[in-house]
């Protein structure tokens, strides 16, 4: 097996070393409760709240906006459940999309069994929906529309302004998913309009375990997690200090390098798309060029692969690639994406994955991996 | 996919059950220095109401002993193959009042054939299994000999495998005994080293047979007869019984035991005689389809060999007649129980020469139309 190159970083992140650092120290240094009123207290409670200000700052937002979590996924679920527990008077409608993480469609669903009503809004073949769809899902009853900034899967960018601008004149709380964009989307709240915006660190080289919901000022937002007064009553538990240092020193770093590896990713999938002609194998990118996506994100089918081969047959050959179709313990379950996108008939789900580009690579090895990746291609289609 | 390149440059992948016999083969192909690559196969689903599901904890051990051997793993999915190719067979065979034998047809249709396919597509030299069998090369190909543990030699199952897919197979158990296995799995401190063997079909496992059967085939209840058509009870349906079981048949009374000798279809009648030696339970050839000749021996028309008619049962003597994909069987004495639907496989002393699907039986000449 061939030492593998990692073209997977929409799944996650190594850590930067320059972030590892910090984070080290802060796990040595600052072992205080910022709660306590002590000297290691106060400590503590001043790198926590330096973090915070960056964070916020980097979205456009003042601190005290900044809900720390446990990641992406809670966000997603304080959010949505929370709008539902503090909307409930106003309404019990909700517009999501099918294309949403299962962080945001299955909290959805557990309302649904609620007595919430919810509309999936369909995307079209690029991943996009529109405002209009949105406009005409509305009703007075709608309390919450979460729409992702950017998909996970297939890149695409969706409307979030348009939406945003849409729902100036609405009761409905406008929630985003920014949890894949984040780390190379340029992202400010107020020209976005966005009430909550999720966020997660270990996609942008920062830890594991912590993220931050963004709250609009004046938003009700009951806790889900029960407990002592922390994050301002709305999120219980002691203060991930370390983590919330090193994911402030991830995003400053994000921040400075957003526009440069904007412009490198690009290079790196035309190149890619170049020596995938060069080998005369069959591709077609998911998303066409004219889309806007997130750069980090290419997303290619292969006509006539089966994606669970293509993707063994990848690692064998050493290229880490996935696909949101799941296959565990032998059973397949495609991508609600791409099936979203064209349909349950389509071959898309059962032979396109998502290639990812992140920190540490650089144009030879993304010309190596493609390079495999269509000697695996021309071994499985025939 | 033969030439022969040092183990380091032979990509081996491994078909891995969970089992301890597939785990040991795992660890004794990387332990040789080849590229071994683990893949589960999930090829029934048996998700129950609570979410419980075998493959789920079945590819838990997978993983657990590949990171144990480190060598990489993956699942497959064949259960639409497995459904179509071997699930259906196995249905219309007991429709027809036959006694089919799925796992030599998973083995043909599934394992050495869509899974074959699966891993030369990963760029694999060899598939390997955990089967007790040995392949040992010859001049002119390959030989498929009996495992060296006697008791647990698989090839009766693996009689359908063509020498060309043998020459693309490894079975590294073949020259072991199981209890070796078995400490050469404890000894490696592997997961499933004290994993129970799995009994029974693969898709049926420990639950009750009839009950399973009962789920997919109408059960047809119609009375037991002997041979002179004596009423002797009821049955439940004709094809809960094999021929010469006493199992099930719940005739009491004075003297020997009663045994199944035979399914009337058209009547739906059992047909059951006492004494595990009845005559009615003996025959003394078959006519067999689907012959698949393994070995690169040139065969005459006509040759004496051995063959079983049935998994672990001792070698008889027979001559065989080859008419193309059939064969003509005559055994050298009266053999008990030969039953439709199961395998006849030939040997030449360890080696197997391949075999077929039991579809008639004689007795000295004369059809036996009631054993079916």
């Amino acid at each position: 097996m061939r030492q593998a190159i990692y073209l997977d970083y929409a799944a996650t992140t190594p850590m930067h070393p320059v972030v590892l650092k910090r984070f080290a120290e802060a796990l040595h240094d600052t072992y205080g409760n910022p709660s306590s009123t002590h000297q290691a207290g106060r400590e503590a409670k001043k790198l926590l709240e330096q973090a915070r200000t960056s964070l916020a700052r980097s979205i456009g937002a003042s601190p005290n906006e900044i809900i720390l979590t446990s990641g992406g996924t809670e966000a997603d679920n304080l959010a949505i459940f929370g709008t539902a527990n503090a909307m409930h008077e106003q309404g019990r409608h909700i517009i999501t999309t099918e294309i949403e993480h299962h962080a945001v469609l299955n909290p959805c669903k557990q309302l649904e069994s609620q007595g919430y009503e919810v509309t999936y809004l369909k995307p079209n073949q690029t991943g996009a929906i529109s405002a209009e769809q949105v406009a005409n899902a509305l009703t007075d009853e709608t309390i919450l529309v979460s729409v992702m900034y950017g998909n996970n899967e297939v890149g695409t960018i969706q409307p979030i302004v348009e939406i945003g601008k849409l729902l100036q004149s609405h009761q409905a709380i406008f929630h985003t998913d920014a949890v894949q964009a984040y780390g190379t989307a340029i992202i400010n709240v107020d020209e976005l309009q966005v009430d909550l915006l999720s966020v997660s660190a270990h996609k942008l080289n920062g830890p594991n375990g912590i993220g931050f919901l963004y709250e609009r000022s004046g938003t009700k937002l009951p806790s889900q997690i029960i407990g002592g007064a922390q994050e301002k009553k709305r999120r219980a538990g002691t203060e991930n200090v370390p983590a919330t240092i090193a994911f402030a020193e991830a995003v400053e770093i994000a921040e400075q390098t957003k526009e440069e590896n904007t412009s490198l990713y690009q290079t790196y999938q035309e190149r890619m798309q170049e020596i995938f002609q060069q080998h005369q194998i069959a591709f077609k990118p998911t998303v066409p060029a004219d889309i806007p996506v997130l750069p980090h994100i290419f997303h290619v089918s292969f006509p006539g692969a089966d994606v669970e081969t293509l993707l063994m047959g990848l690692d064998i050959e050493g290229v880490a690639v996935s696909s949101g179709s799941a296959c565990t313990a032998g059973s397949f379950e495609p991508s609600h994406v791409v099936t979203a996108m064209f349909g349950t008939e389509s071959d898309n789900a059962r032979n396109s994955i998502r290639i990812s580009f992140g920190y540490g690579l650089d144009l030879s090895m993304v010309e190596e991996a493609a390079k495999r990746i269509a000697t695996v291609i021309k071994r499985l289609v025939k | 996919m033969t030439t022969k390149k040092a183990p380091a440059d032979t990509r081996v992948v491994i078909g891995m059950s969970g089992g301890v016999d597939s785990s040991v083969a795992a660890l004794l192909l990387k332990q040789q220095g080849y590229e071994v690559i683990g893949i589960f196969m999930k090829n029934w689903d048996d998700t129950d109401e609570s979410g419980h599901c075998t493959a789920t904890e079945d590819f838990e051990d997978v993983r657990s002993v590949c990171d144990q051997i480190g060598i990489p793993y993956y699942s497959v999915n064949f259960e639409k193959q497995y459904w179509d190719k071997v699930f259906t067979y196995f249905l219309e065979e007991y429709k027809a009042g036959r006694t089919p034998n799925p796992d030599v047809m998973c083995n043909k249709e599934i394992k050495f054939k869509a899974f074959l396919e699966h891993a030369k597509s990963l760029g694999a030299d060899y598939l390997a299994t955990g089967h007790y069998a040995q392949v040992v090369e010859r001049e002119d190909g390959v030989a498929m000999l009996r495992g060296v543990d006697t008791n647990k030699d698989q090839t009766y199952f693996l009689n359908q495998l063509t020498q060309e897919q043998l020459q693309q197979v490894m079975f590294p158990l073949g020259h072991l005994e199981k209890s070796s296995v078995r400490q050469l799995a404890e000894a490696a401190g592997l997961a499933t080293a004290k994993k129970k063997d799995s009994t029974g079909i693969c898709f049926i496992g420990e639950r009750n047979f009839k009950e399973f059967l009962g789920e997919y085939l109408p059960a047809r209840p119609g009375e037991m007869q002997t041979m002179d058509g004596k009423v002797m009870g009821k049955h439940d349906g004709l094809m809960y019984h094999t021929i010469g079981q006493r199992h099930g048949l719940g005739i009491g009374g004075a003297g020997e035991p009663w045994f199944a000798v035979g399914k009337d279809l058209k009547r739906n009648v059992l047909l059951v005689e006492q004494g595990f030696y009845h005559d009615a339970l003996f025959s003394t050839s078959l006519h067999a389809t689907g012959m698949n000749i393994c070995t690169t021996k040139k065969l005459p028309e006509s040759f004496s060999c051995t063959a079983k008619f049935r998994y672990r049962q001792p070698d008889t003597k027979v001559t065989v007649q080859l008419i193309c994909d059939k064969a003509i069987v005559t055994f050298d004495e009266p053999v008990r129980a030969v039953t439709p639907g199961q395998a006849v496989v030939l040997y030449d002393g360890e080696e197997c020469l391949g075999g077929g699907t039991i579809d008639e039986v004689f007795k000295d000449g004369n059809k036996l139309t009631y054993v079916g």
